[in-house]
């Protein structure tokens, strides 16, 4: 008799989160609620992209945000203070990513019949938060300048499951070496249909065309 | 630590698929690793070990792991070639019309059970 016996499983570790992704999307669809996944690395400037641009949508879709960290709840604080909009804070326990479930788990934290939008801010990561589908609608990431035009190139996945790539800090443009038509050829590469939208979230430049995106998939979503 | 969280993701698999195959111990989990898949082989050993022996079903464990060799396949030509050596840009023809065949897979292959 052989001293152990194989059982097959030939399963991917991601199937079950893919599974439980689809059904939270179908949930949020029935109550007409938008989540947006917003990732990137850490310190892109994902916070004050959102206060931008939630100032500029809260007076025609009802908004609120999910952070998430390893730790801490500043960002949620300083999201509240800016803007006035619910926002709750998970924490991921020490994991580097979200995955449905516990987006799920932070959902239960917000009154869906009370808003059109939910954003969730993934924690600061290009790798791992790329992996796990969250049940959002639409992803969407951030890459400043300063981090370098290359990234699409070290990062392929993270670029390749976004809907909306908004290059941030463009007001220091001058300062670095990056090319921004060069960045938009290595993001279209990995992801054709990817929109790019440059914008510096300090002075408010661009965040208007990211604001109008939004609001045109929300306002779609809400549609179909 | 990125292979620290699919290690959690692998032991929740692995449990339950001992409880539908009514398994009490397990001495091995097989995983189909692609080349291109983001992680990197001796941290998830390294990881596995950490995480596995604080569970009793799996205390002990050897994490193996197969190389799923990465293969592209060009659109425009239809060659199929190493991901790893010539990435993005088929080698045949220059196209950038090309998708990932295989190499992606994170995936548990089989467990192996002592045989009592």
């Amino acid at each position: 008799m052989d001293p152990v016996k194989v059982i097959e499983i030939k399963k991917s570790i991601f199937a079950d989160n893919d599974e439980d992704a689809a059904r939270l999307r179908k949930e949020l669809k029935e109550k007409g609620v938008f989540l947006l996944n917003l990732m990137s690395s850490p310190g892109s400037g994902k916070t004050t992209t959102l206060i931008q641009t939630i100032g500029r949508l809260k007076d025609r879709i009802r908004i609120a945000v999910m952070e998430a960290d390893i730790d801490s709840d500043v960002d949620a604080v300083k999201i509240k203070e800016a803007t006035g909009i619910p926002s709750i804070q998970l924490h991921t326990g020490g994991m580097c990513h979200l995955d449905a479930e516990m987006t799920r788990q932070g959902l239960d934290n917000v009154d869906l019949s009370q808003v059109d939008l939910v954003i969730l801010e993934n924690v600061g990561n290009l790798v791992c938060p790329a992996e796990f589908d969250t049940g959002a609608v639409c992803n969407a990431m951030i890459l400043s300048v300063p981090e370098g035009e290359d990234k699409p190139l070290k990062y392929p996945l993270m670029f390749s499951v976004c809907d909306v790539v908004v290059i941030n800090k463009m007001d220091v443009l001058p300062y670095f070496d990056f090319n921004l038509e060069k960045c938009k050829e290595y993001i279209h590469m990995r992801n054709p249909k990817a929109q790019v939208i440059p914008i510096c979230a300090k002075t408010g430049e661009g965040v208007d065309a990211f604001a109008a995106w939004l609001l045109e998939q929300v306002c779609n979503w809400k549609k179909q | 630590m990125h292979e620290l969280g699919i290690v959690f993701y692998i032991i929740r698999d692995v449990k339950q698929a001992a409880l539908e195959h009514s398994v009490q111990k397990v001495s091995g989990v097989v995983m189909n690793i692609g080349e291109v898949s983001t992680i990197i082989p001796d941290y998830l050993t390294d990881c596995w070990r950490w995480a596995a022996d604080k569970e009793d079903l799996l205390r002990g464990a050897e994490l193996k792991i197969n190389t799923i060799p990465a293969v592209t396949y060009c659109e425009d030509c239809h060659a199929e070639y190493g991901t790893v050596a010539h990435g993005k840009i088929c080698p045949r023809c220059g196209s950038e019309h090309t998708c990932l065949l295989r190499g992606n897979e994170v995936e548990i292959k089989e467990i192996e059970v002592p045989n009592e």
